[in-house]
C-alpha cells in the first residue's frame, strides 16, 4: 500500500504548502507592495473612513448622484449580501421594477427628459457596482444642482472630472465613480444646513 | 455590437493565440522532465516534495494504479476540506465568528471543490472562515487543477506511447504541475490582481459610516491569492458571493481581461502540448482550431444576443442601444465597468471551459445569450475546456470522429497511427453517456419532486418552490444547475436555492459521476492506446490535421450535443425566446424564500 502512504503524506504537506505557505507569501508581498489596495481601497475623509472606493453605497438623498438599482440585502448595497437580482428577461417581477423605479425616476428628476440609459435601472451583478456610465450620471446633474443651488454647469464640469475612459483606452467602458464623485460634491459645493 | 467590443474580443484572442505556443512548449519540457529555464529555481522545491512525501520520481504506473492514485489523493483531499468546515469555529482565522457549516452543506462544497466543479451552495461572506477558505478550498483549487493536468498529460501520452504498459507517475505530474505551472503563475498574478484592487489581508470586516450616516460591513480576506488559483485552476469558487463580478474580486476592466486570459491559457497551451508530444504539432493546431471555431461561434451569439437587450424592458422605456456614454443592451445583472461586450465573453469563455466563475449572472441574460452557456456546458467543456480535462474530452470526440469517417468509408478507424477499436470507442461512448443520463436524469428529478413543506429533504416542498422564476426560466435554471454540476463547471442560473439536502446531495453526486465517471473510463482508454503498436501511415489513413477533419470534429461534437440536449433545451430558453419577443411575462406564483447563490 505504497499510495496509501504517499496520499497521506502528500496531503498534510500539499495542504500546509498550498493552504498556508502560499496565501500567507502572498499576504505579505501584497501588503508590501501594494499596500492601500491589498487592504480594500478605502477612503478617507478627514481621518474618518467613508467607504471603499471599490465597493459602491446607498444613496437617496437629492443632492447626492445615486447607484444603479441594487439586490444585496434588503436595501441594497449590503456588502454582506453581494449578488444580482437573478430576475429573469421574462419575469413579471423585473419588468415591474423596472417600472416602479422609472416612474420615481422621472418623478425626482423632472429636469431630464432623455431616454433612460440602459444601467440606471438595472440591477448589477454584484448589487455593489461602485460606477455609473456617463449617461446615467448626467441625467442627474439637473437634480443634484437644484439641491445644491449650483449652476448645472459646475456640476457637469465635476462629472466629467471624474469620468473615467475605457482603461488605457482600451479596456471595459466608460465610467464615473459614484462615491468620489459626491465626495467631490460636497467638497466643491457643500450642502448649507 | 460596437466597433470597441469587436475589438476588446479579437485582441483577447490574438493574445491567446500568442501564448499557446510559448506556454504549451514550456509544459512540454516540464512533463517530460526535460530543463526548463527555471530549472535552477524550482528544480529543488521539487526535489523536497518528492523526499517529504515519499514519490519516487523515476516510477512508472499502469493507468489502474494511476487512476487510484486520483481517486486516493481526491478523497483524503476532500475529507480535509469537509472536516475543515465541520469544525472552523474552533480554529484559528475566524474574525467573524462564523459557526459549522451543516453535513450536507459541507459534503456539497467538500465534493464540489474536489471536481474542480466549485458549485456554491452557500453565502462565502457568512459562511465560511478565512482558515476554510484557505486550507479548504483554496488548496482544492491547486490540487482538483494539478490532477486534472495530470490526467490529461496522461491521456496524451497514451496517444503518444505505443507498445507501453505505463502512463507516467500521478504523484510525479501532479507535484510537476504544482512547482512548475500553478504556484510561479498563481503567486505572479495575485500581485496582479492586488495591483489593480483586489484585496489581500486577514482582518476582520471593516464597518465604515457612509456618506448618508449608514453602517456598511465590508468583508476582507485573503482575496486575491484565491482569485488568481480560481481563473488558472479553472475552478470558479468565488472568494464572494457574487464572484467575479464583486469589485473586490475583479475591480478593473484590465483585471477582467487578464482573468479570462488565466481561464484559457493551460487548455490552449495543452493543445501544443498534445501535438509536440505525439510529433506532431500539426494534430494540436488541428484540435485548437475546432475549439476556437467553436468558441467564437459561442461569442458571436451571446454577444449580439445581449447586446439587442430585453424587449420588453424597451418597450418600458430603457435606452437599448449602445452610445459613447452608456452601454445599452441587457444590463441586468451586469456590471458598469464590464458592459455588454466583456460580461458576454466572460460567460462563453467559464462556461466553454469548465471554470464556472461569474462576472455578470447570467440568470439574468436574454434566453438566448444564457443558451450558450448552458450548451457549452453540456458539450462537455471540450472548447479548450477545463485542465487537462478539457483536451481529454475533446480527444474523446475525436476518437468518436474518426470512428464516425472509418464507418463511412468502411476502414478500421485510426487516429495518430493507432487502430481505434471497440474498447476505445466504448470507452469514449460511457463517457458522453453518463453525462447525458446525469444532466437529464437528475434536471427531470429535479423539476418534479415533491417533499413534504418544512421538512428535512427540501423545506420549500417542491422543488418547483426553490426557484427564483417562473415559466421557461424557471426550467432552465433546474437544467443549468445539473448541467453545471455535471459539467463541473459551478456558474449559475443563480437564482435557484439550492441550499437544501435534496440539491446539496443530488448536486454532489451530479459531481462525482461529471468528474470521475469521465476521467477514469478516458484513463482506461489512454492505458489500451499505450499498449498498441505503431501502425504506418498509408494512402488510405484519413489526416487528422487538416481542415476536413476540424469541420468533421466541429460536427460531431455538434451532432452529439444537439441530438441529446436540444429537447431539454427547446422547453428552457429556446422556447422562452419566443415569448420574450411576444412580450409574454410569468409571474412568480409561489413563494421561493431566495436565497443567493
Amino acid at each position: 500500500m505504497n499510495q496509501l502512504k504517499i496520499t497521506i503524506r502528500a496531503t498534510i504537506v500539499l495542504t500546509i504548502l498550498t493552504g498556508l505557505a502560499y496565501p500567507l507569501l502572498v499576504t505579505g508581498l501584497a501588503q508590501a507592495l501594494f499596500h492601500r489596495q491589498a487592504n480594500g481601497s478605502m477612503v478617507d475623509v478627514n481621518g474618518k473612513t467613508v467607504g471603499s472606493e471599490l465597493i459602491g453605497q446607498r444613496f437617496t438623498k437629492p443632492e447626492y448622484f445615486h447607484g444603479r438599482p441594487s439586490a444585496a440585502g434588503n436595501d441594497g448595497y449590503d456588502a454582506l449580501a453581494s449578488g444580482g437580482s437573478n430576475l429573469g428577461p421574462t419575469n413579471q417581477k423585473l419588468v415591474d421594477r423596472v417600472q416602479t423605479d422609472l416612474k420615481k425616476f422621472r418623478a425626482e428628476n423632472p429636469g431630464f427628459t432623455g431616454p433612460i440609459p440602459a444601467d440606471l435601472l438595472t440591477s448589477s451583478a454584484s448589487g455593489l457596482d461602485p460606477d455609473l456610465s456617463p449617461a446615467s450620471a448626467e441625467a442627474q446633474v439637473a437634480r443634484v444642482a437644484a439641491a445644491r443651488g449650483v449652476p448645472a454647469g459646475s456640476i457637469q464640469a465635476l462629472v466629467a472630472q471624474r469620468t473615467q475612459g475605457r482603461q488605457w483606452g482600451l479596456f471595459g467602458e466608460p465610467r464615473v465613480n459614484v462615491l468620489l464623485l459626491n465626495l467631490d460634491l460636497d467638497r466643491s459645493f457643500p450642502v448649507r444646513k | 455590437m460596437t466597433a470597441n467590443g469587436i475589438f476588446q474580443i479579437a485582441l483577447y484572442f490574438l493574445v491567446l493565440l500568442a501564448l499557446t505556443k510559448p506556454l504549451g512548449l514550456y509544459m512540454t519540457k516540464v512533463f517530460q522532465g526535460e530543463r526548463t529555464w527555471v530549472h535552477r529555481l524550482l528544480r529543488p522545491f521539487e526535489v523536497a516534495l518528492y523526499k517529504l512525501c515519499g514519490i519516487d520520481e523515476t516510477a512508472e504506473q499502469h493507468w489502474t494504479r494511476y487512476a487510484g492514485g486520483i481517486l486516493l489523493f481526491s478523497i483524503a483531499t476532500l475529507l480535509v476540506t469537509y472536516l475543515v468546515q465541520r469544525i472552523q469555529q474552533w480554529l484559528p482565522w475566524n474574525p467573524q465568528g462564523l459557526g459549522p457549516a451543516s453535513p450536507d452543506l459541507s459534503f456539497n462544497t467538500a465534493m464540489s471543490f474536489t471536481t474542480n466543479t466549485n458549485w456554491q451552495s452557500y453565502v462565502p461572506e457568512t459562511t465560511v472562515s478565512y482558515l476554510t477558505q484557505m486550507i479548504g478550498l483554496a488548496t482544492h483549487n491547486f490540487f482538483s487543477a494539478a490532477v486534472g493536468l495530470a490526467a490529461g498529460i496522461a491521456v496524451i501520452r497514451g496517444f503518444a506511447r505505443h507498445s507501453a504498459k505505463t502512463l507516467g507517475n500521478f504523484w510525479v505530474d501532479m507535484t510537476r504541475s504544482l512547482v512548475y505551472v500553478l504556484l510561479p503563475l498563481s503567486i505572479l498574478g495575485a500581485l496582479l490582481l492586488v495591483s489593480q484592487g483586489a484585496i489581500q489581508n486577514l482582518h476582520p470586516y471593516a464597518k465604515v459610516a457612509t456618506l448618508e450616516g449608514a453602517v456598511q460591513t465590508i468583508p476582507q480576506g485573503p482575496t486575491a491569492s484565491q482569485e488568481v488559483i480560481k481563473m488558472l485552476g479553472i475552478n470558479g469558487g468565488g472568494f464572494f458571493n457574487a464572484n467575479s463580478a464583486h469589485p473586490y474580486e475583479n475591480p478593473t476592466p484590465f483585471s477582467n481581461f487578464f482573468q479570462i486570459l488565466l481561464i484559457f491559457i493551460i487548455p490552449a497551451g495543452l493543445t501544443y502540448t498534445f501535438g509536440k508530444m505525439v510529433k506532431d504539432t500539426r494534430q494540436g493546431w488541428a484540435i485548437f482550431a475546432a475549439m476556437s471555431i467553436l468558441f467564437l461561434a459561442g461569442v458571436f451569439v451571446t454577444y449580439p444576443a445581449e447586446q439587442s437587450g430585453n424587449p420588453i424592458l424597451t418597450k418600458v422605456g430603457i435606452e437599448n442601444t449602445a452610445t459613447a456614454t452608456q452601454p445599452g443592451g441587457n444590463m441586468e445583472g451586469k456590471e458598469v465597468r464590464f458592459g455588454i461586450a466583456n460580461s458576454a465573453l466572460f460567460a462563453v469563455i467559464t462556461t466553454d471551459a469548465s471554470c464556472g466563475a461569474v462576472n455578470a449572472m447570467h440568470d439574468s441574460f436574454t434566453p438566448l445569450g444564457g443558451l450558450v452557456p448552458l450548451l457549452n456546458i453540456q458539450l462537455g467543456e471540450i472548447i479548450f475546456g477545463g485542465v487537462g480535462s478539457g483536451l481529454y474530452g475533446m480527444l474523446l470526440f475525436a476518437v468518436l470522429s474518426v470512428f464516425i469517417a472509418g464507418l463511412m468509408v468502411g476502414r478500421t478507424p485510426e487516429y495518430l497511427c493507432k487502430k481505434i477499436e471497440q474498447k476505445e470507442v466504448k470507452m469514449a461512448m460511457l463517457s458522453v453517456l453518463v453525462a447525458a443520463l446525469s444532466i437529464l436524469g437528475f434536471s427531470a428529478l429535479g423539476s418534479v419532486s415533491h417533499f413534504p413543506k418544512d421538512g428535512y429533504i427540501n423545506p420549500p416542498g417542491a422543488t418547483t418552490a426553490n426557484l427564483n422564476n417562473n415559466g421557461p426560466h424557471g426550467f432552465s435554471e433546474v437544467l443549468y444547475a445539473y448541467s453545471s454540476g455535471t459539467g463541473n463547471n459551478g456558474s449559475a442560473f443563480a437564482g435557484i436555492n439550492a441550499n437544501t439536502p435534496f440539491f446539496n446531495t443530488t448536486m454532489g453526486l451530479a459531481m462525482f459521476a461529471g468528474r470521475f465517471l469521465m476521467m477514469i473510463p478516458l484513463l482506461a482508454m489512454a492505458g489500451s492506446l499505450a499498449a498498441k503498436k505503431q501502425i504506418p501511415v498509408s494512402a488510405g489513413t484519413f489526416p487528422t490535421h487538416g481542415s476536413l477533419f476540424v469541420v468533421l470534429l466541429v460536427g460531431v461534437v455538434l451532432i452529439v450535443g444537439a441530438l441529446t440536449y436540444f429537447p431539454a433545451l427547446s422547453l428552457g430558453p429556446i422556447v422562452e425566446h419566443y415569448l420574450m419577443q411576444d412580450g409574454k411575462l410569468f409571474s412568480l406564483l409561489l413563494n421561493p424564500g431566495v436565497v443567493w447563490g
